[in-house]
């Protein structure tokens, strides 16, 4: 399959309309897991790497005394990098088939970089969790898998890479997968694929390996091209946090049509539609809908849209417009955050909450227990949650939000905490509107 | 029945009429990237006072312009433009830039590296290149401007070091990238807080790559300067490169001007900017052909980022975008 591809990117249909849309997947796997050489693979096998870059790396492989190009270096973009052969941050790297587009969010697999794959991690809906075969599940596996679960990554693949090094054996692959599958269902994470490979060999990963009989799965590519996209956003409720009003001059005496325009979070929106406003719960109904300035009867997520109610009520940016099920504003917020920032976030800390187009002062009220990710049991937690910790929050906003509960939604249940005094971000939150210390302004 | 009171009762309708909810979002992925740029333009039009749109006449700017339009239409863009202008531009796109600003009757300022050669804050590289001469005058113009925030067309499949950046890039008051002090960036919440002094540099285009700018260039039928198309011109042969001859110091001793059938696949400092041979003469021409390829945009024809390795990683973090 993989022969064909870059002759069939010579062909893209109209309007590049790829039948399979665009995948976005994150990459972990703790440090030596072979996963920049995966990344690589991926690349390579894919034809994504071309003659020039190819080139170079070949060029610093021989330097190095290496005799085959070293397909990791295509991923070590920072000068740090390289020098240190670790990955410090998230790098985005774009592939496509003649069935897909990808986003790769490749992250970082050391411990002190937990919050970059946090973040590689959010917008992800397939992560990789890597494990290397012969050293099996390891705490840094299980931290991996608890992000998932806790970000909600819709699909989980296990790597079991380097079977090259245990002589392809399926009873060290099959070891390997029961154990996961057993550790990440206590995790609640989501069900993974186990796939047996070598990113170095090539087995697997793009091309089926003919020294694996016993695995009749997918390669790691045909199973990316087909595993469905993440949740569908057009069958939840509908969400669009207004971003910018667009005022438009409407006849003569000065009269002014007020667009509101945002990305829909999720839902469908069709003209006719009655609508809440939040926080303020406002009615209204919609008598005009654009899609980047063409009108349209429809519009569903993610489309970013520009709306024209039939009052003319006060809405600014920071609102959200809502139909369905509608999120009661909330002033306390129970949450769990992950702290990015490298000095502690402490209980009665003062920060500002950006929650959709919305940013609040805010505290915290209280740090009610860290997490220890890699057997995901709640601590105590007594003096703060340092960098790259896990752990339950209790926030007091200034203003209501109009929240929803992060299962149910991510792009209405994140926020950031920020530091509102040098503007730094501090912390990722995800909102817990089902704890059970919930309460109610 | 009205068109709305229909659409509200959910009626059966005709191939114009109100579709039903699809199954699962049919976006394509190219109006996933548009649908993800404009909420990124319209972000930074909610959150900062003032911003400019870095326009060179090049492609990834032209689209991200047409992406920005359309976010704020019918409305006029919220914000200017701003060219850093080398001195040594292809005329070409320089006329193309004046009629896009006059079609749109958009506000665009123009910060001159010649004007700084000549009052001598600048001195000419030994090798001609002003490239790397661009980052004053752009950091002078975003002081000047106030601008909290500065559009910028990069993309992260371009070069190694991009891959890195973030759709909100945080600059010192000198417009360094610092890549260790990157701010993490999760889900579509983009952190705008910045101190005085500081600014945003914004990439709208971050997750597109070459092809996609294309394929919406094909989709959205946009015009572009001519010299992206295959056409015959007087060219010169340096450290690999058809380069153009011009004021800037081409050709030089022995280099050899001959006349070739070539297109650009990225539009620069034309003493920086190689051409392709080609005969791609239709933007679905481009598309075939860069598809087909197996040399990157930058490799193919941008010798600056020959210099050394890190060359881009150098730049940013001295203000560069």
């Amino acid at each position: 399959m993989s022969t064909d591809l870059a002759e069939a990117e010579t062909r893209p249909g109209p309007s590049g309309r790829l039948s399979g849309g665009l995948l976005r997947l994150a990459t972990c796997g703790s440090v030596d897991d072979g996963k920049s050489t995966l990344v690589g693979r991926l690349l390579y096998d894919t034809k994504s790497v071309l003659g020039d870059q190819l080139a170079a790396i070949e060029e610093v492989s021989r330097r190095r005394g290496q005799d085959a190009p070293d397909l990791a270096l295509l991923t070590d973009g920072l000068r740090a990098e390289r020098e240190q052969g670790i990955t410090i941050d998230v790098a985005y790297r774009y592939f496509a088939t003649h069935r897909r587009r990808f986003i790769l969010a490749d992250t970082p697999g050391h411990v002190q970089y937990t919050r970059n794959m946090v973040t590689g991690a959010s917008t992800a809906d397939l992560a990789v969790i890597l494990v290397d075969a012969r050293n099996g599940v390891v705490a840094q596996t299980m931290r991996h898998c608890a992000i998932t679960a806790l970000l909600r990554v819709p699909h989980v693949v296990l790597a079991v890479n380097k079977m090259d090094a245990v002589g392809y054996r399926e009873s060290t692959f099959t070891a390997i997968a029961d154990e996961f599958t057993a550790r990440a269902r206590e995790l609640g994470a989501a069900d993974a694929v186990a796939i047996p490979m070598s990113a170095l060999a090539g087995d697997n990963v793009v091309e089926p390996s003919t020294r694996m009989d016993w695995y009749d799965g997918d390669t790691l590519l045909s199973h990316l091209e087909g595993v469905p996209l993440g949740a569908d956003p057009t069958g939840k409720p509908l969400r669009l946090p207004v971003q910018y009003v667009i005022r438009q001059p409407s006849g003569d005496r000065g009269a002014v049509e007020r667009w509101l325009a945002g990305q829909l979070a999720s839902g469908v929106l069709r003209v006719g539609d009655p609508v809440t406003v939040q926080p303020a719960g406002a009615t209204s109904t919609v008598v005009g809908l654009t899609v980047l300035g063409r009108e349209t009867d429809t519009a569903w997520a993610p489309q970013s849209v520009a709306v024209r109610l039939a009052d003319d009520i006060d809405i600014a940016r920071g609102d959200v417009l809502a139909a369905g099920e509608a999120p009661v504003p909330l002033r306390r917020l129970t949450a769990t955050v992950c702290h990015l920032d490298e000095r502690p976030l402490r209980a009665r800390q003062r920060v500002l909450l950006k929650h959709t187009t919305r940013t609040v002062p805010a505290v915290v009220e209280d740090i009610t227990y860290r997490t220890d990710v890699a057997v995901a049991r709640r601590l105590p937690c007594h003096d703060g949650l340092s960098a790259n910790d896990i752990g339950g929050v209790r926030i007091l906003t200034a203003e209501p939000l109009a929240v929803d509960d992060y299962a149910e939604n991510k792009r209405t249940g994140s926020f950031l905490l920020i530091d509102p005094q040098d503007g730094s971000t501090l912390s990722a939150g995800m909102v817990d509107t089902g704890a059970d210390d919930q309460q109610r302004p | 029945m009205t068109p709305v009171a229909r659409a509200a009762a959910g009626a059966p309708t005709g191939p114009t009429g109100p579709k039903p909810p699809p199954a699962v979002s049919p976006l394509t992925h190219l109006e996933t990237l548009e649908a993800e740029a404009a909420h990124i333009f319209r972000e930074v039009a909610g959150e900062f006072d003032r911003s400019t749109l870095l326009f060179s006449g090049g492609k990834d700017s032209i689209v991200m312009l047409h992406v920005a339009l359309k976010a704020f239409a019918p409305a006029p863009l919220p914000f200017p433009l701003l060219h850093v202008d080398t001195g040594h531009n292809f005329p070409e796109v320089l006329a193309y830039r004046d009629r896009i600003v006059a079609r749109h009757d958009l506000r665009l300022d123009v910060a001159s590296v010649q004007s700084y050669i000549d009052d001598g804050t600048l001195r000419e590289r030994p090798d001609g290149t002003r490239n790397p001469l661009q980052t004053l005058p752009l950091l002078d113009a975003i002081r000047d401007g106030r601008f909290g925030a500065v559009f910028g067309g990069g993309r992260r499949d371009e070069e190694k070091a991009r891959a890195k950046e973030r759709v909100f890039s945080l600059r010192d008051q000198f417009g360094a990238w610092d890549p260790r002090r990157q701010r993490p960036e999760l889900w579509q919440l983009y952190n705008g807080q910045h101190e005085p002094g500081e600014h945003v540099r914004v990439f709208p285009l971050s997750n597109w790559t070459e092809l996609d700018v294309w394929q919406y260039i094909e989709h959205e039928g946009i015009e572009l300067p001519e010299i992206y198309f295959a056409h015959r011109r007087k060219v010169f042969r340096r450290d690999g490169m058809w380069l153009a001859p011009g004021d800037w110091g081409g050709p030089r001793d022995r280099e050899e001007l001959c006349e070739r059938q070539v297109r650009y696949r990225t539009v620069g400092d034309m003493s920086c900017t190689g051409a392709v041979d080609s005969s791609a003469a239709t933007v679905q021409e481009v598309i075939t052909e860069i598809a087909a390829s197996r040399v990157t945009e930058r490799g193919a024809s941008r010798a600056d980022d020959r210099l050394s390795e890190a060359a881009m990683e150098d730049r940013k973090r001295e203000g560069y975008f």
